[in-house]
């Protein structure tokens, strides 16, 4: 084929539209998805796994998503304000990631009706508001086996943020799993009223040490609390939402792992097929929404297969840890033998098992 | 409670207390200049990020500690530049001081976050502080015996220095020492860098001390714990050491009363929380019943120096 002058402008002329009508093409149907998250990316724990859920729909879809990120943002009026900003700058989707924005996503969402939200541990849903969340006491379950197993005080230490169902959930879990290996485990817990301070942090790990217990667990952000186990060298802790083993090595028996990111894809291509509708998810480890971190090499063969048993016994569903019969800390029967609790009882948990210390 | 047990509190107490008194201090010698900086949490910040980033790549908590200091003193001269020579509004600018260091200094450490350092050692041998009341009186490392000599060194200096009491005139009366012939921007400057230092310092205490990583915002307010002490301590260096350490025990209190049951658990934590603010009230409304607060202050503390002749 002879190429004349004209063929040539001709070929490379629809050569270079073909790009310029593919970016337009895409860029009507680019998604944008906003997230606001209540601490740093970088905590190595709770945000910075849902950064990482983040990341993984980007990777996952490419060209077809665009993500925007607010970290560090507050409960309260300043989460109203970047929820409001987030809508107004295009995104069609906002991943809302701590429980305490659940009122400000209810608000904003009535005002951007063909927004999709997606609040993350919360309980008010709406037309356009959908609910996500982890079920994180199956890692505590796992977590409790191993602390049963090996705590020779019988004494864990809690570090809460705030007595909120998730929380007193997991605290519960911890003792459950730990009493079904040694019935003397108790587990005490401290409130410390905030998510990310790692200073005090560390200094409720201190006082509870110093006061016995030889485990400690944590629902707060960071790893402070394992740094300082590691310094006292008490038999150990638990990574939360990360694998934290970086900071404590020799410490860290093993971590729960949020992995946001197969709910967020599945949310994403819902909205870009759109076929989105408000869901009120709960997963586990089953659906992978929950990993256990590496076990430490100090855990014993047999403790590790003890809490590989209650890991896999969720997954395949013959093992819940919420199953009667289950007493409260005062001794009263809350739960009937053979009774599973209810998610709606579990996201409700207001009250503590036999064996957990009544928090001040 | 076993004395083991109180021992071990006064040995939290002690961490807790440290960060807060260097910074106070810094902000004491500063306030009675006549400049008022509200950037001490920023300052804190900085230096905690230049602390840990020393530490983390010399595993030298010395150079560490200098470091900190040093960012602290930096970030006080963008204060000192704005307040002292373009005399701009001094509570604006040290608001604005702590948003940059927060800023700052979360940029500085975004990619520090996943990485330990080493905590600073006992200043003194181990053996010394093997038994519970030779920790509580040798475990400690350097900045903590180093706050309490500067407890003492700057009211010394304050008190019995000259030096100190051109600091002081500086502070009561700037339009008369400018009058008689002492630079009181100078002083001023000196003063703001000091107080810098002192707070980076501070800042740098907590990875080398409290908790060793970085995560951003990790003073998580006590800065302004400081600011407030220098009220509460109504501008006196030993007023402050006590101030400092009843602030400290009462945090450490409610995590030890939260986590050993007994008697002291028996408080709701809602008001443990509230008990550093309650004892500010009480003290602020002890000193106005004296009626010395107001003599107390420093006269020209927060008004921009403008000579008149």
């Amino acid at each position: 084929m002879t190429l004349s002058r004209r063929s040539f402008v001709k070929v490379g002329g629809a050569a270079l539209t073909l790009p310029l009508l593919g970016s337009t093409a895409f860029a009507q149907e680019k998604l944008k998805i906003g997230f606001i998250y209540v601490g740093s990316i970088n905590d190595n724990g709770y945000n910075y796994a849902h950064n990482q859920g983040r990341i993984f729909v980007e990777e996952s879809l490419g060209d077809a998503v665009e993500t925007v990120f607010v970290e560090n943002v507050p409960e309260g009026p300043d989460c109203e304000r970047v929820l409001r900003e987030l809508a107004q700058q295009g995104c069609k989707l906002i991943f809302a990631t701590s429980f305490g924005f659940g009122d400000s996503v209810i608000k904003v969402a009535q005002q951007f009706p063909d927004i999709a939200f997606e609040h993350a541990t919360g309980y008010m849903k709406a037309d356009n508001v959908g609910l996500y969340n982890a079920r994180f006491y199956e890692g505590r379950a796992v977590c409790g086996t191993i602390a049963g197993h090996m705590s020779v005080t019988g004494k864990a230490g809690y570090i809460g943020s705030f007595p909120i169902p998730e929380v007193v959930m997991g605290i519960n879990a911890l003792a459950l799993s730990g009493r079904k290996i040694n019935p003397e485990f108790t587990v005490k817990p401290v409130y410390i009223s905030t998510w990310n301070d790692p200073a005090k942090e560390a200094d409720a790990a201190r006082a509870m040490i110093d006061q016995g217990i030889d485990i400690v667990a944590q629902h707060t952000d960071g790893p402070a609390a394992l740094q300082v186990a590691a310094e006292r060298g008490i038999v150990g802790g638990f990574g939360q939402g990360a694998d934290m083993s970086a900071f404590a090595p020799e410490t860290q028996l093993t971590a729960i792992i949020d992995h946001w990111g197969p709910h967020y894809l599945a949310s994403a291509q819902a909205v870009l097929d759109g076929n989105w509708t408000p869901g009120d998810t709960w997963e586990g480890l089953k659906e992978d929404v929950v990993q256990m971190g590496p076990y430490n090499e100090k855990v014993p063969a047999d403790v590790v297969a003890a809490a590989e048993a209650v890991r896999t016994g969720q997954i395949d569903g013959s093992f819940h840890i919420f199953t009667g019969p289950i007493n409260d800390n005062t001794g009263t029967e809350r739960v009937a033998a053979g009774v599973v609790m209810t998610d709606a009882e579990l996201l409700s948990m207001d009250w503590y098992v036999e064996g957990v210390e009544q928090p001040a | 409670m076993e004395l083991t047990l109180v021992l071990a509190i006064l040995v939290t107490v002690v961490g807790a207390s440290t960060p807060i008194l260097l910074a106070a201090l810094g902000e004491l010698v500063v306030e009675r200049a006549g400049v008022l900086n509200l950037g001490v949490e920023g300052m804190m910040l900085i230096g905690a990020i230049a602390g840990f980033v020393v530490q983390f790549h010399t595993g030298n908590p010395y150079l560490a500690l200098l470091a900190g200091a040093a960012a602290g003193l930096c970030a006080s001269l963008i204060f000192g530049f704005l307040t002292l020579s373009l005399s701009a509004n001094q509570t604006a600018t040290g608001l604005a001081l702590t948003i940059f260091g927060t800023g700052f200094s979360a940029l500085a450490g975004a990619s520090y976050s996943a990485r330990p350092v080493t905590l600073m050692q006992p200043l003194f041998p181990l053996e010394l502080a093997t038994h519970p009341v030779g920790k509580v009186i040798f475990g400690y490392a350097f900045p903590i015996y180093f706050a309490f000599f500067m407890v003492v060194a700057i009211w010394y200096f304050l008190h019995r220095t000259r030096a100190g009491l051109i600091l002081r005139a500086v502070g009561e009366n700037d339009q008369s020492a400018h009058s008689i012939g002492y630079s009181v921007i100078g002083v001023r400057y000196l003063a703001v860098m000091f107080g810098g230092a002192m707070a980076g310092l501070a800042g740098a205490c907590f990875p080398l001390l409290l908790t060793p990583q970085w995560a951003e915002r990790m003073t998580a307010g006590r800065g302004w714990i400081a600011v407030a002490l220098v009220v509460f301590a109504s501008w006196k260096p030993f007023r402050l050491l006590a101030g400092a350490y009843l602030f400290g025990l009462v945090m450490t209190m409610e995590l030890y009363a939260k986590a050993g049951g007994g008697p002291l658990s028996a408080i709701p934590s809602e008001l443990w929380a509230a008990l550093p603010y309650l004892a500010t009230v009480i003290v602020l409304v002890l000193i106005s019943i004296r009626r010395d607060a107001t003599t107390n202050a420093p006269a020209c503390l927060g008004k921009p120096f403008l000579p008149s002749n």
